[in-house]
Order: structure tokens, then sequence, then C-alpha cells
């Protein structure tokens, strides 16, 4: 077993009646890009605060870099890099200016560091006098990454870095992060999007503040039980509302331009167009989902 | 670090559109269009008079209200109830009614009414100008009285001549600037401190702080700095305005005032950042602030004297940073005042801006 860089121990916090995470045992091993992966409110913002250091749980306890986040807080700001979900830099300060001001409160300087943000930063190198707030979302997004990074973080945290990012600049984040875990930084993400649960190591898909499960994707899509078939028609939305129907069918969901369909039993082979397809992460979620409510 | 802090706070003031023609517009409006406009001098009172008498002591009396600097003899009525409907149409402030056979009384009786009648929708207007009005007849009465010196037996008279120590002319202004500067640096001091975390709260930024190495006195002295010097900016800016435009200096040291004004910006700066500390949008934090710098200033004796207020309200202000700055820079501008006649103002200012300075360390919550 690789050593742990980030080990949660039954961790819960409630926010006055609700509860945002029950019980999270969580273990990311060193140098892994991590992915949580769960629909809005799912507690993933709760989770990444608590051990970015930035609130208390209500119970449990958490360890990064073997550091307590309660206890060792001050040493542990420097050993990590936070990328909240929302913009947070300074709007009215240059591109340039942001990423000097978080060197030099690290106590460091760009030149440093440089190496570790070079591929990111040479995109809006550019750009490098205009306000941080003109910037367009993706270059944001770049430009936060950096600030996150000067500091040489032996873990990142990002929550929700692909939020309001348009696809190209999505895919281009997603490679930028590969090319820093080749560099030895272990990524932790979080995203609602299940099409990058497949750029991540491992998984966790995370729901109402509890854990579904931790796996690579290929062993979550392999877990998945059943038999999926896919079809598709000129009206989706008929033929779903008609399979819905189908005392047969166990459930039947859209998924893009086709619709995913599972059987009770078998498949029922007088439905035309019906071909088996391989379970998306997103499938696997949908099932895990319905099982935990059930 | 502090420094690269400090750095930034500063360059987010000098890119705001507003703030910093706000930090020169409001000392020029308030050393140059305050002093005249917030003055308790009357003039141009309407006087109405209504002369039953119409003999030669009454037009005397007569022309001499009318020769003051304070009225202006709007109309003559033939009796008081026409005068009365004159002070309703707004016509006029005050009415005098002289009594008929005003002048037999007087050289007979030696002893004449007149009845002084004066608008009362604003008080302060209303009492000022009966006031001007019974002395412009005492004075009368007195000019009579020594004409008839020689024929009458010799009366003694005390004539009393006021003199009014630290400013000669109760010269309104000269009484108001010093307050008015505290004024300013209570608004500016106090305002912009307790919007700069919370929009640090609202933009998010803070996240970002808060994930770094920035320790909370850090972060908390580096939003006091920049405010201090621009406190002291602002305090300089108002004193040349006051000796240029009305050739009043302080009488005192003017490192007395610097001292002073050093304790106090940071005790008002300290307001702002409790405010802003415990404000989760700009809204609350600007609603709170202006609550508060409100009550402070009409508690302050800015305007109104303590010494007037009630007792209870009195026990209030024992609680205003304002009233001790007020009263330090009046004394120190009037009176002269060296810092052993204002210890306790001092001792006072402190604690406030420990108080504060601490609150605001402490409230500063990293974790939550």
């Amino acid at each position: 077993m690789k050593d742990l860089i980030v080990k949660c121990f039954n961790i819960s916090k409630s926010y006055g009646n609700i509860k945002a995470l029950t019980d999270i045992n969580l273990n990311i091993e060193k140098g892994e890009l991590f992915g949580l992966i769960g629909p809005d409110g799912a507690g993933k913002t709760t989770l990444f605060r608590i051990m970015a250091s930035l609130i208390l749980a209500d119970s449990g306890s958490a360890f990064v870099d073997n550091l307590d986040v309660v206890k060792d807080y001050k040493a542990l700001r420097r050993h990590i890099g936070y990328m909240p979900g929302r913009f947070s830099l300074y709007q009215d300060l240059t591109v340039e200016e942001n990423l000097i001001f978080f060197a030099k409160i690290f106590n460091t300087s760009i030149k440093e560091n440089y190496h570790l943000i070079e591929n990111i930063y040479k995109h809006i190198e550019p750009f490098k006098n205009r306000m941080a707030g003109k910037l367009s979302g993706g270059m944001k997004q770049k430009l936060a990454l950096s600030c996150a990074l000067i500091h040489k973080p032996s873990v990142l945290f990002l929550d929700e870095p692909t939020t309001g990012v348009d696809p190209v600049s999505r895919k281009e984040f997603w490679e930028i992060l590969g090319k820093l875990k080749a560099q030895g930084i272990t990524i932790i993400a979080s995203t609602p999007y299940m099409d990058e649960a497949n750029l991540c190591d491992r998984i966790a898909l995370i729901q109402h503040g509890k854990i579904l499960s931790v796996e690579t994707p290929q062993k979550i899509t392999a877990a998945y039980g059943k038999k999926l078939y896919r079809i598709n028609a000129a009206d989706n939305f008929a033929l779903l509302t008609q399979l819905r129907g189908n005392p047969e069918v166990a459930s039947c969901l859209l998924f893009g331009g086709y619709l995913h369909v599972t059987f009770k039993n078998d498949a029922d082979t007088s439905i035309p167009n019906l071909e088996i397809t391989e379970p998306s992460v997103e499938d696997c979620f949908i099932e895990l989902m319905t099982k935990s409510n059930d | 670090m502090i420094k690269y802090l400090i750095e930034k706070e500063f360059k987010q003031i000098f890119r705001n559109l507003i703030i910093p023609k706000i930090i020169v517009a409001l000392p020029l409006m308030a050393m140059l269009v305050f002093p005249w406009a917030a003055n308790h001098e009357i003039k141009n009172i309407n006087v109405d008079i209504v002369d039953n008498d119409h003999s030669a002591y009454s037009k005397r009396l007569i022309n001499k209200i009318a020769a003051s600097s304070y009225f202006v003899l709007s109309c003559v009525s033939s009796d008081n109830a026409e005068a009365l409907k004159n002070v309703e149409s707004g016509q006029t402030d005050i009415i005098l009614e002289i009594q008929p056979d005003f002048e037999k009384h007087l050289t007979v009786e030696r002893i004449a009414n007149v009845m002084i009648s004066a608008n009362g929708v604003n008080g302060m207007k209303g009492i000022l100008s009966a006031s001007y009005m019974s002395g412009i007849v005492d004075e009368f009465a007195s000019e009579l009285n020594s004409e008839q010196i020689s024929t009458a037996a010799n009366r003694p008279t005390i004539n009393v001549v006021p003199h009014n120590l630290f400013n000669v002319f109760m010269d309104y202004k000269v009484f108001m600037l010093p307050a008015l500067i505290v004024m300013l640096l209570t608004v500016i001091c106090g305002f912009l401190p307790a919007l700069n975390i919370v929009s640090e709260k609202e933009s998010g930024t803070i996240e970002q702080i808060n994930v770094t190495p920035v320790g909370k006195f850090a972060f908390i002295i580096s939003k006091l700095i920049p405010y201090w010097l621009i406190g002291f900016f602002v305090l300089n800016f108002c004193l040349i305005l006051i000796a240029l435009v009305y050739g009043l200096t302080p009488a005192g040291n003017i490192f007395t005032i610097y001292f002073f004004s050093a304790v106090y910006i940071l005790a008002v700066s300290g307001i702002g950042l409790v405010i802003s500390n415990y404000s989760e949008n700009m809204q609350q934090s600007m609603f709170t602030i202006f609550f508060f710098i409100i009550v402070m200033i009409l508690m302050s004796g800015l305007f109104t004297p303590v010494a007037s207020m009630p007792q209870w309200a009195q026990n209030i202000t024992i609680i205003n940073p304002l009233k001790y700055f007020i009263q330090v820079m009046r004394m120190i501008f009037l009176k002269g005042s060296a810092p052993p006649h204002l210890t306790e103002q001092f001792a006072t200012l402190c604690c406030f801006a420990l108080i504060f300075n601490i609150w605001a360390v402490l409230s500063y919550r990293k974790c939550k």
C-alpha cells in the first residue's frame, strides 16, 4: 500500500438540522488524482473546507500530509493549495499582481516555483496586465490554479474547478491536472460532471453527505451488476414514457442522445434497435443512489 | 508579509473609482460649506410691528429695530389679529406689539409694556429672535434712562460688558471647524474599514486568504494601517484648508493634535473593523456603521453641548469616543491646551483604541 496523504476518520458536520456530512472515512494516496463526484448539495464543498482547515468538523478527525487539520492548521496551510468553487482572487488586481501577491504572502517568489505553473501560466501570460476580474471563465480558473500552486503545495484541493467553464477549457484543464500529477502533486478535485470521473485515478461517489463507493472508475463500472442496453429514437421522450410503462423494464434513463435501459429479468427482445452497451460512471452512480435511497 | 498586504490594500483603494475622490471631496465640503450652513446665528428675521401708540418714542424704537442687522421690517399691521395672519402665511417670524400710550406711560410712570410674540415652529429660531428683540428693547430702555439721568436723581446703572474667552467674537465657525475635522475623521476612518473586510467576504477573496499562513493579527494590522495613513492625510488637508480659508490655526501645539488623532483614528477604525467582522454582507455592515456614527455624532456635543443633555443622555455619552476627541480638538484649537490638561481624554481614547482593536483581532475568525 502506498503512503496515505489524506486521512479522514468518521467526519460528521451539520448545519443546524441539516446533516451535511455523516461519518465520512476517506483515504487518499500520495500522487493520486482523486475525484469527488456527486450532485450539488452532496457535501463536497463542506468536506473540502474541512480538509483545507476552513471549517471545523462536528466530530471525527482529518490529517493532511500527516498534519491534523485542527491542531496543526498553521503548518498545514503551507502544504496545501486550495481553489474554492467561486473565483476568489482579487478582481481589482492584475493577473501578475495576484500571482506576486500570493507568492509573497507564502514567502516565495514566482521565479522559485515557475516550473510548476509554467504550463498553465503561459496561457494567461499575454494578459498579465489585465485585471483578474476582466478575464474569461477559463482564464480565471487557470489563474486561480497558478495562485494555488505558487507555493508548491503537496496537496491541491480543487472545488468544482470546471463548473461554468466551456467544454474545450474543461478538457484542457484536466490535461493540465494530468501534467501536475506527473510532477508528484496529489490532486483532489470535486465535480458534478460524471464524464470527468473517468479522468481520475480513483473516485469517491458522494450523495447526501455519505460516501457511496471509493474505487477506480474501471472497478466501479465493472461492479455494475446488470446488463445495460441502449436505444434511441426520433422522439426519445415518447419512447421513454413507453418503456417506463413496460413491466419488464427496471429502469430507463435519458443519457445524451440515448436511453439507457435495464430489465428486471432478461431483455425484452420485442423492443427494436436495442443494443448492449458498457455502463458509464453515471449509470453506476444512479444505481448506487437508488440503492441507498431504498 | 504585512508589507505586501498593505501594498495590496493601497492598490485596491487607489483603483477604486469613487473612494479616492470622496476622500478629497468630503474634507472640501466639510471645511468650506458646512461651517456656513451649520450656523446657529440667525439673521434676516421678518418682524411685524403693531404700533398702537404712534408716538415719537415708538417711532424711535421701530427705527432701532429696523436698523439692527438681525431684523427686517417686513410689514406694519394695524392690530394683533392682522399680524398673526402674517405669521400664519409665513411672511412674519416675530411680532412686536406696542401698547397704546406707550410714550405717556414711559414718561409718567416710567414703565411701559411691549409684547413680543415669536413663531415657535422652528424653536431655535423663535427663541433666538425673541431674545434678540428683547435685547434691543432693553438697550432702548437704558438709552432712555441715560438721557433722563440729568433730570432724575443720580440712579446707579450697571453696564454688563461680556468678554468671551478663547473665541472673542463668538464666531460660530471657530467653534465648529475643529469639531467638523473630528466628524470627518470618524466618517472616513469608520466607514471604509467597516466595508473593507466584509467586501472581501462578499467577493470570496477571504477564502483564499484564509488558506494562507497570514495570521489574524497581520491581517487586521494590514487593514488598519492604510486607514490610519488616510486619516492623517485628511487631517492635514483640513488643517491647511482651515488656515488658508479662515486664517484659523490651532492655539495649541500641532503635534498634540497629531498625537491625539493617531489614537482616535485607531479607535474608530477598530469600531469599523469589529462591525465588518460581524457582518455578512455590505448592506448589514453599512447600515450598522451608519447607525453608530449617527448616534455618535448626535451625542458628541458637536452641535448641542453635552452639558445641556439630560443626565441619562450624558451617561450614554461616556462611551462615545467622538465626544472626547471633540473636547480635545476644541481645547487645543481654541484654548491651546497642552497634554497635561488632556490626560483624562487621552486615557479614555487609548482605552477605546485598545478595546476595539483587540476585539477586532479576536472576532476575526478563520475557522468557523
